[in-house]
């Protein structure tokens, strides 16, 4: 069950879009993130393409039929909803066979998919329970069976595990991408954390400002990213963004600080955003020629996230193994040693990815040392 | 014992001795009125509190001598009819107000809401006017046709149903529930508790109706317990005090019943666990 999206916009009042001109086609089996800070709109696109919220322009369409007007149950879909939705006066039995009593399928043929769909998410031994007497993550697996056992190939879910502590949450994460791909259903998962979205998703659809920002797989999106809010949100700990100014004669625009880029010479003179991401960042602590100042060290056991400022006072988040003895306010050299990226100046677009400053001969291009 | 134990100890004492004090002030009079159901006129009425002939007889006399049975059976059916209609009324006007859409609804709610603010006595006479141009006089029909539904009723069921997460109407619709399905087979079990007590509540209001029943029943055939219980008292040159007590007693048994089982829904939370 493939779902196309075409130019899918909603609005209330006819002038403010919350989502405009979405277009996508989700393949048949495909695992699909739809990722976005809270307030995107994320939950709003799920809704419309379940059919609860109406679509105000554009056309939806599963496996080739419209169905931009149709109502919620003829789109042959399940839903799983971040608090679950059970209905707590029936038992986990009842409440995953709901939905086929309600279509009016014969108790035998409801058996059989309640009994299999429970075995699925190892709840056998739990039917006769009300949710009120299950976990948090029971709770949701029981939300999960409900979705199994209708026949609908096409399944929504909403933030399903933000709700259950962290711990929980890795496990269901991979027990739903095991139960996707056995199952071969096209899932639409909705979640505003980028992690889950990276690690389940076949695409991912970035969503911000009420538009798609960018959608492509979790490796293409975190090499190039389409544009400066991308890069931001994707990647733990996030990615520094700098400006720089690059002159008429490509000469340094501020020569006072010394955190050297490498760049190449068909860009033009003018204001840029220079994206580094903290791994891509090393320290050197023993150089007499300092760069930057630390400020504060995050412990996270592998490794440790150092902020730094620079001497022009930008602040810096730099990657370092935990083996370090840096200690705040001490002088270090920051050095560019991975990828970085170059932005427009209004961050909207990705200008280009260059390979770190390794002495002058890191690509072929013919380059030009650039620090800020 | 440590200086905070012993307060803490003094403070349970006084708290339970007021707790008792009440207790003995408001139960008192009830397990008086049973008492003197048992004794015999005679002695009520020279003010005795024990008598050597304690006996069942005033029950017997009530019962056999009296229409009191058949006061019951008119305060039940009208208890129970306006019971059930002031369920179904008033689930289904506050199901509009919470699951449909339509233009003016919270200003009807509003409007609602303001006939709450009149008070029954106001509303006596004309409701009388209108009750006896319909004919309805002196009929089991006039004591609950102005009471099919209520604006208390609605409000409490329309809170109630307020609290109903916005996802199960969601995943209703993704089922494909009508609202009429999703009304029975949803709202209505998941409200279970206040439809219970808005039961209870208007069972017993019902059963309690005084002035309303007074002024438009004239016969015994029709007239409820509480009036009922008024006509035993006048009809007698002599008053049957024992007989009257036992009445009196005879019809409180409903309520209390009612009461013990509405209990049970009202201690067990049913509603635990739809979300977190």
């Amino acid at each position: 069950m493939s779902i196309e999206l075409t130019n899918i916009s909603k609005t209330y009042n006819g002038s403010d879009f919350i989502l405009s001109d979405i277009s996508v086609k989700i393949e048949t089996g495909e695992f699909f993130a739809i990722v976005g800070p809270s307030g995107c709109g994320k939950s709003t696109l799920l809704r419309m393409i379940a059919g609860l919220i109406p679509i105000s322009n554009g056309q939806l369409r599963i496996d080739d039929e419209d169905v931009t007007n149709l109502p919620p149950q003829e789109r042959a879909l399940t839903m799983v909803f971040q608090n679950y939705a059970l209905f707590p006066f029936l038992n986990v039995k009842d409440n995953v066979a709901f939905g086929l009593k309600a279509r009016k399928m014969n108790s035998s043929e409801i058996n059989t998919r309640v009994n299999h769909a429970l075995e699925l998410v190892n709840l056998t031994d739990f039917s006769e329970r009300k949710p009120g007497e299950l976990s948090g993550g029971q709770r949701q697996r029981v939300a999960l069976a409900r979705a199994i056992a209708s026949d609908a190939k096409i399944c929504l879910m909403d933030e399903p595990l933000s709700n259950l502590d962290a711990q929980l949450r890795n496990k269901m994460r991979s027990e739903i991408r095991e139960l996707q791909q056995k199952l071969g259903l096209t899932l639409i998962y909705v979640t505003h954390d980028q992690v889950e979205a990276m690690t389940m998703a076949d695409r991912i659809m970035v969503l911000n400002d009420a538009k798609a920002q960018q959608i492509d797989s979790a490796s293409n999106i975190y090499d190039t990213p389409s544009n400066t809010f991308v890069a931001s949100f994707f990647g733990t700990p996030q990615m520094n963004l700098l400006p720089i100014t690059l002159k008429e004669n490509k000469q340094p625009s501020d020569v006072e600080t010394n955190l050297k880029f490498s760049i190449t010479n068909s860009l033009k003179a003018g204001n840029y955003l220079v994206g580094v991401r903290p791994n891509a960042l090393a320290i050197d602590e023993v150089s007499s020629k300092t760069n930057a100042i630390v400020t504060n060290i995050e412990y996270l056991g592998t490794h440790s996230i150092v902020h730094a400022q620079l001497d022009n006072s930008l602040e810096l988040r730099i990657e370092v193994s935990s083996t370090h003895n840096l200690s705040t306010t001490e002088r270090v050299s920051v050095s560019v040693t991975g990828n970085h990226y170059i932005f427009s100046e209004d961050g909207q677009k990705l200008l280009n990815t260059n390979g770190g400053y390794t002495d002058g001969n890191a690509s072929q291009e013919p380059q030009l040392q650039h620090s800020i | 014992m440590t200086q905070y134990k012993k307060r803490k100890k003094i403070q349970h004492i006084l708290h339970y001795s007021l707790l008792i004090i009440l207790t003995i002030f408001i139960i008192i009079p009830f397990l008086l009125g049973l008492w003197t159901s048992l004794l015999p006129t005679a002695d009520i009425s020279k003010g005795a509190l024990w008598s050597s002939h304690i006996s069942l007889d005033n029950y017997v006399t009530a019962i056999t001598q009296t229409p009191i049975i058949r006061y019951l059976f008119n305060s039940l059916v009208i208890s129970l009819l306006t019971m059930f209609a002031q369920v179904i009324f008033c689930s289904m006007s506050a199901y509009s107000f919470v699951f449909l859409k339509f233009k003016g609804r919270d200003l009807l709610f509003y409007v609602f809401l303001a006939t709450m603010m009149l008070p029954f006595e106001a509303e006596v006479i004309p409701n009388f006017t209108t009750v006896r141009d319909l004919g309805l006089l002196n009929h089991y029909a006039v004591m609950i046709i102005p009471f099919l539904t209520s604006a208390f009723g609605t409000f409490m069921l329309r809170q109630a149903f307020l609290q109903i997460p916005g996802e199960l109407k969601e995943a209703g619709d993704i089922e494909g529930l009508s609202h009429w399905q999703y009304y029975y087979k949803v709202v209505m079990p998941y409200s279970k508790i206040s439809v219970y007590t808005l039961a209870a509540y208007s069972f017993l209001s019902s059963w309690n109706q005084y002035l309303w029943p007074m002024l438009t029943t004239f016969s015994d055939n029709f007239r409820p317990v509480q009036d009922g219980l008024r006509q035993l008292q006048s009809q007698e040159t002599f008053n049957n005090w024992g007989m009257i007590q036992a009445s009196a007693a005879i019809i409180i048994i409903p309520t209390l019943i009612a009461l013990f089982f509405g209990q049970h829904y009202f201690k067990s939370g049913l509603n635990e666990g739809a979300i977190k």
